[in-house]
């Protein structure tokens, strides 16, 4: 069953700074040089914008904060926080916001600087007063907790982890704009210093500054912009809680509403793919998010990951940018996984190109596995 | 000023805390689907009905989760633990070392007043599975 939506609206432009350790900037210096980008990459201008959709993990007046700099005269904005995931329910409401008219220019945009300004992660003030008197470290005890589950209910080992950081640092070592690039051995992740067991540093994604927007049009002004419209065919978003303890299944995430929500849109399943990015945080959300959204059985990640199916040259190329884990993580990376797949579908990456990728899956997440968003993105020939 | 006899009175936060301070460990039950839930709200999760009342927690539970939170001046267990009325909640398991917490292990809450009440979980049966 597809949806009237699909494929309505197009990306017509994107912009990423590549800038990832960049002292003396600040978050709002990323986000306007990004916005930059993404509207030269098209061809319009800061005057045609007329709808914002933003999130900053420093700032609680994002949409106030950014039209005032970019100089934005909004007729439609959406600031929705919900962690990292924010910038792809951004994309599922300014495809609605476009196709009911509430704006024709929507501009998706978020920039940090994480790692210039010390090197930890940023998150807005949120007391949990039932988690706080536990010192649980924030975000990745939660994810320990997952992992652990993982590995309780289906045998999911520590190498199984390793071999996550290990493909997505083979796909950084394709990507000269990638932050962690090298040799990297499973035996140098299984050494690394255990933070919150049974995850290590090793299991972390990177802590980075960056910059990153998107300019969405409808689908009929964006063919005649400057750049190869890349189509919004599917989106699906889905929260279940905000303290770990409130998830229902540790082992199994919103994911699976949000990209079953996405794939109905677009009417495409797992197998007609091409190219898949989900948000690795950590190496455990790698192995849950391609659970969840059917790109193997539940339980079956770890020996998924660890046979080299989502590594360069495996069957289902996964986060070829590196990933949160090798490329960048301002923060907030959810951006990052729809830019990566519309440069795939524009054929722009080099060594890491994925060849003949027509239709991408982008998957990003927020919180500590609260907020899952799915959009299912493909070139002219998909629609 | 509006009464509702559902609402009237402190928040269930503070009166969760109040209880917890005095020693006890309350949580909600549904009057509507007889689901417990924690941590409290005016509204149950399960059925999204509105009148929920207090009850003691048996303080029995299952670990559903373990971590070793690692740091310089030392190791500590955090968990998730199931209660036998069906809630989860975060807490630590304590007086035995932390990697040896395990899921599935049975545990007993207990609370501790000072220097500010917490409550706390210890191995039912001495660390056994």
């Amino acid at each position: 069953m597809s949806s009237s939506l699909r494929g309505r609206a197009a990306i017509a432009g994107v912009g990423n700074t590549k800038r990832w350790n960049a002292p003396g900037r600040t978050p709002f210096d990323q986000l306007q040089e990004a916005v930059v980008l993404a509207l030269e990459d098209c061809g319009l201008g800061l005057k045609d914008v007329d709808g914002l959709f933003c999130a900053i993990s420093s700032s609680g007046l994002p949409v106030l904060n950014v039209a005032e700099r970019l100089g934005l005269k909004v007729r439609h904005a959406d600031g929705t926080m919900v962690g990292g995931a924010s910038f792809l329910f951004h994309l599922q409401s300014a495809v609605a916001a476009l196709e009911n008219g509430l704006c024709d220019v929507a501009l998706i945009c978020y920039g940090s600087n994480q790692l210039s300004a010390g090197g930890r992660l940023v998150s807005m003030p949120d007391p949990q007063p039932y988690e706080t008197p536990y010192r649980a470290r924030y975000p990745i005890s939660s994810y320990a907790f997952a992992a652990a589950r993982h590995m309780y209910e289906y045998g999911t080992t520590r190498e199984n982890l390793a071999d996550v950081a290990l493909a997505a640092r083979a796909w950084a070592n394709l990507n000269p704009d990638a932050f962690a690039r090298g040799p990297l051995a499973r035996e140098e992740i299984l050494a690394s210093r255990m933070v919150s067991d049974p995850l290590t540093r090793a299991d972390c994604c990177l802590v980075t500054d960056g910059g990153a927007a998107l300019v969405i049009t409808r689908a009929d002004r964006a063919k005649d912009l400057k750049s190869q419209p890349i189509y919004v065919l599917g989106t699906g978003v889905a929260v279940s809680h905000r303290q770990i303890a409130a998830m229902p299944d540790l082992t199994t995430t919103a994911a699976v509403e949000s990209g079953r929500r996405a794939y109905a849109m677009a009417g495409v399943k797992p197998t007609d793919i091409d190219h898949v990015m989900v948000y690795d945080a950590f190496t455990i959300t790698t192995l849950l998010f391609l659970e969840d959204l059917g790109f193997c059985a539940k339980g079956d990640g770890g020996a998924f990951v660890s046979s080299g199916a989502t590594a360069p040259g495996g069957g289902l190329p996964v986060n070829t940018n590196g990933g949160g884990l090798s490329c960048n993580h301002p923060g907030m990376y959810g951006l990052f996984t729809v830019i990566e797949a519309v440069e795939q579908l524009r054929g722009r990456c080099g060594e890491r190109q994925v060849e003949g990728a027509e239709l991408a899956l982008a998957h990003a997440n927020g919180g500590v596995l609260s907020s899952q968003a799915t959009a299912i993105l493909g070139t002219a020939t998909t629609l | 000023m509006s009464t509702d006899s559902r609402f009237d009175g402190p928040g269930p936060d503070d009166v969760w805390r109040d209880a917890l301070r005095q020693e006890r460990f309350l949580i909600q039950r549904c009057r509507n689907c007889e689901r417990h839930r924690f941590p409290p709200a005016l509204v149950c999760a399960a059925c999204g009905g509105s009148d929920l009342v207090w009850v003691e927690a048996s303080g029995r539970g299952v670990v559903y989760a373990s971590t070793v939170v690692r740091e310089r001046e030392g190791s500590y267990n955090v968990a998730l633990i199931d209660l036998a009325e069906g809630a989860r909640l975060m807490s630590r398991v304590d007086g035995l070392a932390p990697e040896a917490v395990r899921i599935g292990m049975s545990v007993t809450a207990r609370i501790e007043t000072a220097p500010e009440p917490i409550l706390l979980f210890h191995a039912t049966d001495g660390g056994v599975l």
